[in-house]
């Protein structure tokens, strides 16, 4: 078998080495889901390309037909031919036993992150003026109350980070606060952890419930404080003048 | 009726016999119509008598309703987006002369006469069992909107008697009567149109409620319908119908290709398959946009619905609709790229390249649409990212990115679109280089802007990016379309046709494509249509009336997405039946007489079991 066969496999090796073992050099390692489904578009790639014109599904797809069917293999080659027969069925059936397993181990989740707020939260705005003072003053009760978990820096890396997992929310990511209204940064913060919603279960969230600590205030101008100092701008349907 | 309603009514007819004629004539609708609205206004003894839900054993009442209402919602879509593209290709024939767009607009009627009856069945059983199992809900639609359900039986009168009249005088309404039957093809999508949007009415009444002030039962009918969803889930419902309608007349051909035994069939079925793509595809390309106006509008009505749908636990259910959109694509494009290579004899070298080209753009655009922002991780796979946000590829989760690879890719598929029509063709024009180095120049500039503003719009408040970095894209791609195709008519205007158009050629891949697109559609269409009804939660009209149902929870995804996967069988299998049924007739006027030899040599056999146009030859 040469050609495309070789080729196609070349790509999709490549592309497996590069995701599971490269791009873990320059940034975190990525989840096996992702890498399934980028290999998934990769071997999409190869078949469509393969399948174009005759003699292209001729050189892809013949050699593995005559290889099946095993007409005129003697010898090595039909030893082969057993032998993929007898492992692949073998191979689909360990995979299958071991997806269905009972392990110990917590399955792969797909969270949901942000879950409606309740309705007495929704269409809230932020009371307090956005002036230097209340900025300031939010800047600190960030530091004093939240730096600890998501850090000076708003990046979620703050002194006790590491001993949260998933670990707290880094605010100076595009894709957290800055998707957001302020209204639903001011339910996060006053209900924490304990107050998010059944809808998207399991939560795993260890945010206080600030409610109990600190007044609205407080609060309102540590959204204020937060969207500043990590240089995001809370998702509004006005246009700022 | 109440025994005051019967007593009411026999004054009425007393009075009535000392009236005029149109006088009585308005009368006697009144007293038609009198009897159901003085039921609607006495509803609320008969509601305390009645009971709130009645369940079905097994099943349950929301599932039965739940695969009735979808089975409708797909038929319709079907039966409704037909005509727009049957009449257009009728309006076309009887422009160019050209007898054969006439007889497939017929043909297309043809499927749309068979499907219709099934559909109005369907709204029948839905309507029995939402006012058996729903009592509570539909009294209360009954009361806001019964002025538009009578709107809505008459508009259901006059398509089905245009329908008649537009179907059965086809053969007779030809020559100087065209005209007249090409009005009433215009007539059917203007009833048509109706009779969509006054129930989207009723549906987006219950996801976005408006308060109803005080007014006749006209009045209040008219305040409800004008709901902030109504016209966008109109415009959208309106061009994913004529894709649903493309791509399943698309398969159709598909499969006819498959099973044609003789050289006619193929190439007309090659044909009508490549004509049922292109109507699936240009329907296709604004379909985004019209979806991204509508949860910008269901996101400015209501915040906790918009995240629910787009962020919370439904937000899973828009990576399904990646994918699928995805496999769309990749089918469509393909089946553009198999035509280049068989239609056109000799070009598979000559397009090698480009297409290679496209499919890379391709997989990269849907390898950024379909990654999610939450990615689905073990315990320790989200501790080594440190969250469940990649560090690098998280940023690919959020609507600026997907905004951006979705015009890319309808960009590309377009462009796939414009290769097709130039392949075998040799421009002749004077300036017909000047022109597509413009056309090119256009091209860069536009992948350029569209990826700058992508970019861009991490870096602008949401608000500015949805207001203007996201329809500037959009307008980008559609100034292309519209630019482009005008200029590569008249660049084809005066080419010179270097290699024929071959039809009938296809590998059997190709009808298998175009099945594919049509399961897609049909699966992405049972997809959202459940994501926008689930966004309502447990409520039946969203903040108004709760459910308080046993049925009143979201079922699990894998639950629904199940459900989805019958739905789209399902109705599989009627469309297949109809079909069957449909074209039992052509089969019996295409058998050849009994003891008469088969026309043509080697025809003996369909494509799908080896059966080729000419003897010796073979379609991979």
């Amino acid at each position: 078998m040469k050609g495309p066969i070789i080729s196609g496999a070349i790509i999709l090796a490549g592309m497996f080495i590069f995701l599971k073992f490269l791009l873990p050099l320059v940034t975190a390692p990525l989840p096996a889901s992702l890498i399934y489904l980028y290999l998934a578009l990769v071997l999409s790639g190869i078949l469509i390309y393969g399948t174009m014109s005759a003699s292209s599904l001729e050189a892809m797809m013949g050699p593995v037909f005559r290889f099946l069917s095993g007409k005129g293999q003697t010898g090595a080659s039909q030893m082969a031919r057993l032998a993929v027969l007898v492992m692949f069925p073998l191979l689909v059936g360990w995979q299958t036993y071991s997806r269905l397993v009972p392990s110990d181990l917590p399955p792969a989740e797909n969270r949901t992150i942000h879950p409606a707020p309740p309705g007495e939260f929704v269409g809230l705005s932020n009371p307090y003026p956005k002036t230097p003072e209340n900025i300031m003053m939010g800047k600190g009760l960030y530091a004093a109350y939240c730096s600890p978990c998501h850090g000076a820096n708003y990046d979620g890396k703050g002194p006790a980070a590491p001993g949260f997992n998933p670990p707290p929310a880094n605010f100076s990511d595009p894709g957290t606060i800055a998707q957001l209204q302020e209204a639903y940064l001011f339910w996060r913060i006053k209900k924490g952890g304990v107050g998010l919603p059944v809808e998207g279960m399991p939560w795993k969230s260890a945010m206080p419930r600030w409610e109990d600590e600190l007044p609205e205030e407080f609060i309102w101008k540590i959204i204020m404080g937060e969207y500043d100092g990590a240089h995001q701008t809370p998702r509004t349907w006005e246009e700022e003048e | 009726m109440t025994s005051a309603g019967q007593l009411r009514h026999a004054t009425i007819v007393q009075g009535m016999n000392r009236m005029p004629g149109l006088l009585k004539l308005g009368s006697f609708l009144a007293l038609l119509f009198l009897p159901a609205l003085a039921m609607a206004a006495g509803g609320a003894e008969i509601q305390a008598m009645s009971v709130e839900y009645r369940d079905v054993p097994g099943i349950g009442s929301r599932n039965l309703v739940w695969v009735v209402a979808q089975q409708h919602l797909l038929l319709a879509g079907f039966v409704l987006g037909v005509p727009i593209f049957a009449w257009i290709c009728e309006l076309v024939g009887w422009k160019t002369k050209e007898q054969r767009y006439d007889k497939l607009a017929k043909e297309f009627t043809k499927l749309l006469t068979s499907a219709y009856a099934t559909t109005a069945l369907f709204g029948g059983i839905l309507l029995f069992l939402l006012i058996g199992l729903y009592p509570k809900l539909m009294a209360y639609l009954t009361d806001m909107f019964f002025p538009s359900f009578l709107v809505y039986c008459l508009l259901f009168l006059l398509e089905t008697a245009t329908l008649y009249m537009y179907w059965y005088g086809w053969d007779y309404m030809q020559g100087n009567k065209k005209t007249f039957h090409l009005f009433l093809g215009f007539l059917l999508n203007l009833f048509a149109l109706g009779i969509m949007i006054v129930p989207n009415s009723w549906a987006t009444f219950q996801a976005s409620p408006v308060v109803v002030g005080e007014g006749d039962a006209w009045a209040r009918a008219w305040m409800a319908m004008q709901n902030p969803t109504w016209w966008p889930v109109n415009i959208h419902r309106l061009i994913a119908n004529v894709v649903l309608g493309g791509f399943i007349v698309g398969a159709y051909a598909g499969v006819r290709y498959l099973l044609a035994v003789s050289r006619e069939e193929r190439e007309h079925y090659d044909w009508m398959g490549y004509v049922g793509n292109f109507i699936g595809v240009f329907g296709m390309l604004p379909l985004p946009f019209a979806g991204y106006w509508l949860m910008r509008e269901v996101y400015q009505y209501n915040q906790q619905m918009g995240i629910t749908l787009m962020g919370g636990f439904l937000a899973w259910l828009f990576i399904l609709q990646a994918m699928l959109i995805g496999v769309l694509f990749l089918g469509a494009n393909y089946y553009f790229w198999l035509g280049i290579t068989h239609r056109i004899p000799g070009s598979e070298g000559q397009y090698k390249k480009p297409v290679m080209g496209m499919l890379i753009v391709l997989l990269l655009c849907l390898g950024v649409w379909m990654t999610p922002h939450s990615l689905v991780a073990s315990l320790a796979e989200a501790q080594k990212m440190g969250g469940t946000h990649h560090p690098l590829l998280g940023v690919f989760g959020v609507m600026s990115a997907k905004m951006t690879v979705s015009n890319i890719m309808i960009l590309v598929t377009f462009m796939s679109f414009i290769m097709y029509w130039r392949a075998g063709k040799q421009e002749t024009a004077g300036w017909a280089k000047a022109a597509k180095a413009i056309m090119g120049a256009l091209l860069v500039i536009a992948g350029i802007a569209v990826v700058v503003l992508g970019v861009w719009g991490y870096f602008v408040p949401a608000i500015i990016r949805i207001n203007y970095f996201s329809v500037a894209q959009v307008l980008i791609v559609l100034f292309i379309m519209v630019t482009f195709t005008p200029l590569t008519a008249l660049l084809m205007k005066s080419a010179k046709t270097t290699t024929e158009m071959v039809w009938g050629k296809m590998p059997i891949r190709a009808g298998y494509s175009l099945v594919l697109n049509a399961v897609m559609v049909i699966l992405l269409m049972s997809l959202m249509g459940y994501a926008r009804s689930s966004s309502r939660v447990h409520w039946h009209i969203y903040g108004v009336m709760r459910d308080t149902s046993d049925y009143a929870y979201s079922p699990a995804l894998g639950y629904a997405a199940a459900f989805m996967s019958l739905n789209t069988f399902v109705f599989c299998l009627i469309v297949a039946f109809i079909f069957w049924v449909a074209t039992l007739g052509d089969k019996a006027k295409a058998q050849p007489p009994k003891g008469s030899p088969v026309d043509i040599p080697g025809h003996t056999a369909p494509a799908m079991a080896g059966g080729a146009p000419s003897s010796g030859e073979k379609l991979e």
